[in-house]
């Protein structure tokens, strides 16, 4: 088939184009310009979208022997994954920029864009497996390679975006392996770090960017039950589960450490309240999708396991979807889940789907955090 | 086999030009040293600039050689910026227009940026040509404080020619100097440096089927530049540094052969450029010529294709086998909105849709046909791609 390699000039992108070549597909790479004024040169373990990037990713396509271009999609990138990060920030909520990228980019801007012009398939260097289930309908499945397992960062693809993803190295025992092959092609980029950050934030520092562009605005720090403890200069400063920072003069009754529990973005109030009051023990999404074909009938309570981040373990739930929010009961209680976060449903290995969680119910009720 | 249609972004060397380069990197020695073989360099040279001289229509002392097109221009703006507000500190006004080369606009941004000097940016009519009566106004308001003015003879991405004359006379009534980057329009139409009026002149070799990596600033023997780069005091004292003898050669004969052909390259690519226009114009509906009822090349053909994206059309062109252009791409290779087009009043997402199509002696009119052939349902597809 025609295949459109995804090539961001890392490691894995480009082992998964030299796989994609040797499966006798007719390879065509692509670096995605996501900056409009991108960076000359990379700094540490940051990003995929400086001109250093988009080098490393045309040496590797020479090397590979494949055509290379470089598409544009800045445009769209700043409307539907940095305006979004922003807007989120501001709603208070904590969103997952690169599952949006998947969502709205990678697997929706560009692969309509590849379709339309003559492509069967967009292949990425993703950690994660597509299979045939029993019924004959794609399945995603995690990685072999369980700590770089990519699925969940994956779990926004709808099943038409199924039917045209490609990860060659999904199925590869571990990150080495990849590195190794890197090396054994002679691909120079087999040492390269791999990228944490998120890669338009180019210092790194996400309040520190997120002040910039949003400002101070003073509010309240408030508990559970209303009373001001403090002020702040911008809730979008803060994240749920945060302890340090928050600057309350007066110690808390009993003398332990208070945490953000909720920000308020109508009101600009920070919610402040004991370990114990972080966790939650439902999480419910109006935004969810399913990841291949839709579950029979999701209004029935069913049995699976919710993963709420990218590095996290998947934990016991049941799931249904009630009155058009997928909820999520979970078995034991969660810490400091943020609304906006992705929950990506699992049964076992497979992907089912993912919502993004607009509300959270804690474990601790507010009567009885006051009580103690 | 591949089509290559993109003449405007370097012409394939000549045959002939590169026999004559190889043999002359061949010949050792320095042009600077005295002894016999720097003597044997040093004619090589000489005979190359006389020979360019008589191409331009210039003095042999005017020819200046340099790196190309990029370090010409900076020479000539930088330099004359330079020389001009240092003999009179009110001279710190640059005139231009936003069409010029990026190896105009970013010098002339660097001085104002660096340097505090004023940019006066000429309105561009929306055929692309500058606009000669505002010039002239401001020529009237400011004259004791205009350091120079830098205007292209030719544009590089829509073809769009200057009537250098008419900007020279304009100027010289208060003497001020003119600088052409005339890299696009050399070898492509008439371009008589004597004539010209023309204080400073860039070209360069490889737009003229020579080598990369050498060029030239004509600088009328009236005018003085401040230098760049110091060192051995090569070259006027202006750009020092080891003399590249076997480039000039190259260049120089390039040259002789494109001035010695212009008249049969413009009768060819004027017949090619109008059998383009018609077939595209014909078959595609949403094509818009950029520069209208301008001036232009003829072996330049810039289009905007109404509802795509330029990276999609060049893909699919490129995947057919064919070279074109967008006109410019960034450093990451992305193709960007033309800043030519955006001057001439287009919008930013016409500006994304242009495509260029340049061309020369060795094209044929087979080529233009099976190109066209291409096009159309590149076009089609990229449309549907956006």
């Amino acid at each position: 088939m025609k295949v459109l390699a995804a090539m961001s000039g890392g490691v894995d992108s480009a082992v998964a184009a030299a796989r994609a070549v040797e499966a006798g597909h007719e390879v065509v790479g692509v670096h995605l310009a996501l900056s409009r004024m991108p960076g000359t040169l990379r700094t540490g373990s940051r990003g995929c979208c400086t001109i250093e990037d988009s080098m490393d990713a045309q040496r590797a396509a020479n090397i590979l022997g494949i055509p290379y271009y470089v598409w544009d999609f800045s445009e769209r990138f700043k409307e539907e994954v940095v305006d979004d990060f922003i807007a989120e920030y501001q709603a208070g909520r904590t969103p997952n920029p690169c599952m949006r990228c998947n969502e709205r980019i990678k697997f929706a801007a560009l692969l309509e864009k590849a379709l339309a012009l003559g492509f069967d398939a967009v292949c990425t260097g993703h950690y994660a497996t597509i299979l045939t289930g029993d019924d004959g309908q794609l399945e995603l499945h995690r990685s072999n390679a369980y700590a770089k397992d990519q699925s969940y960062v994956l779990g926004v693809l709808t099943e038409k975006e199924l039917k045209h993803a490609y990860f060659p190295i999904g199925a590869s025992a571990s990150k080495d392996d990849i590195r190794a092959e890197a090396a054994a092609r002679g691909l120079a980029v087999a040492n390269k770090p791999d990228s944490y950050d998120i890669c338009f934030i180019p210092e790194g520092d996400t309040q520190d960017w997120l002040n910039d562009k949003l400002g101070e605005i003073d509010g309240n720090i408030v508990d559970r039950t209303g009373n001001v403890l403090g002020q702040h200069s911008g809730a979008h400063g803060f994240t749920i589960g945060q302890r340090k920072g928050l600057n309350i003069g007066r110690p808390a009754a009993d003398g332990k450490p208070r945490f953000v529990l909720e920000i308020r973005p109508k009101t600009n109030e920070v919610v402040v309240g004991s370990h114990a009051a972080l966790a939650v023990i439902e999480l419910a999404g109006s935004r969810f999708t399913w990841c291949g074909s839709a579950p029979v009938d999701a209004t029935t309570w069913f049995d699976a396991d919710v993963q709420v981040r990218a590095h996290a373990d998947a934990v016991p739930c049941q799931a249904a979807v009630v009155d058009g929010e997928i909820v999520m009961k979970l078995r034991d209680p969660l810490m400091g889940v943020a609304p906006g976060q992705t929950a990506v449903l699992y049964v076992g290995t497979r992907v089912l789907g993912q919502a993004t969680i607009d509300r959270t119910v804690s474990a601790v009720a507010v009567e009885a955090e006051a009580l103690a | 086999m591949a089509i290559y249609l993109d003449y405007a972004a370097s012409v394939p060397i000549n045959a002939e030009v590169l026999a004559t380069f190889t043999e002359a990197l061949t010949v050792s020695g320095n042009a600077s040293s005295t002894h016999s073989f720097g003597q044997t360099s040093r004619m090589m040279l000489e005979e190359s600039r006389e020979q360019i001289a008589l191409a331009v229509g210039c003095d042999r002392s005017e020819v200046i050689f340099t790196s190309g097109g990029t370090e010409s221009d900076n020479l000539a703006i930088k330099g004359l910026f330079w020389q001009r507000r240092g003999e009179d500190s009110a001279r710190n006004v640059i005139v231009s227009a936003y069409t010029e080369h990026h190896g105009v606009i970013d010098p002339i941004e660097w001085l104002e940026t660096h340097e505090g000097a004023e940019v006066i940016w000429l309105p561009v009519l929306e055929n692309g040509q500058v606009d000669l009566k505002a010039l002239e106004n401001v020529l009237l308001d400011r004259a004791n404080e205009v350091a120079l003015v830098s205007l292209m003879w030719a544009n590089n991405e829509t073809g769009v020619i200057t009537d250098i004359q008419a900007v020279t006379a304009l100027a010289a009534k208060h003497k001020i100097p003119v600088h052409s980057d005339a890299v696009a329009a050399f070898g492509h139409m008439s371009t008589n440096f004597a004539d010209s009026g023309l204080a400073a002149m860039s070209i360069t070799a490889h737009k003229v089927a020579g080598p990369v990596g050498v060029g030239a600033l004509i600088l009328s023997r009236a005018s003085k530049v401040t230098s760049l780069i110091h060192g051995g005091g090569q070259e006027r004292s202006v750009r020092s540094g080891t003399m590249n003898a076997a480039g000039a050669k190259a260049f120089a004969h390039a040259a002789e052969l494109a001035v010695k052909n212009l008249d049969q390259h413009i009768r060819h690519t004027d017949s090619l450029l109008a059998k383009l226009r018609e077939s595209i114009e014909t078959s595609i509906a949403g094509a818009r010529f950029s520069r209208a009822d301008a001036p232009g090349l003829s072996m330049n053909a810039h289009y905007t294709f109404e509802g795509l994206k330029s990276d999609g059309l060049l893909f699919l062109l490129d995947q057919a086998g064919f070279a074109v252009s967008a006109g410019s791409a960034c450093q990451a290779g992305v193709a960007r909105a033309s800043h030519v087009l955006l001057a001439m009043g287009r919008s930013e997402d016409e500006a994304n849709a242009c495509l260029r199509i340049t061309f020369g002696l060795e094209t044929t009119a087979a080529d233009i046909d099976a190109f066209v052939q291409a096009l159309v349902p590149a076009v089609e597809s990229a449309r549907q791609a956006n």
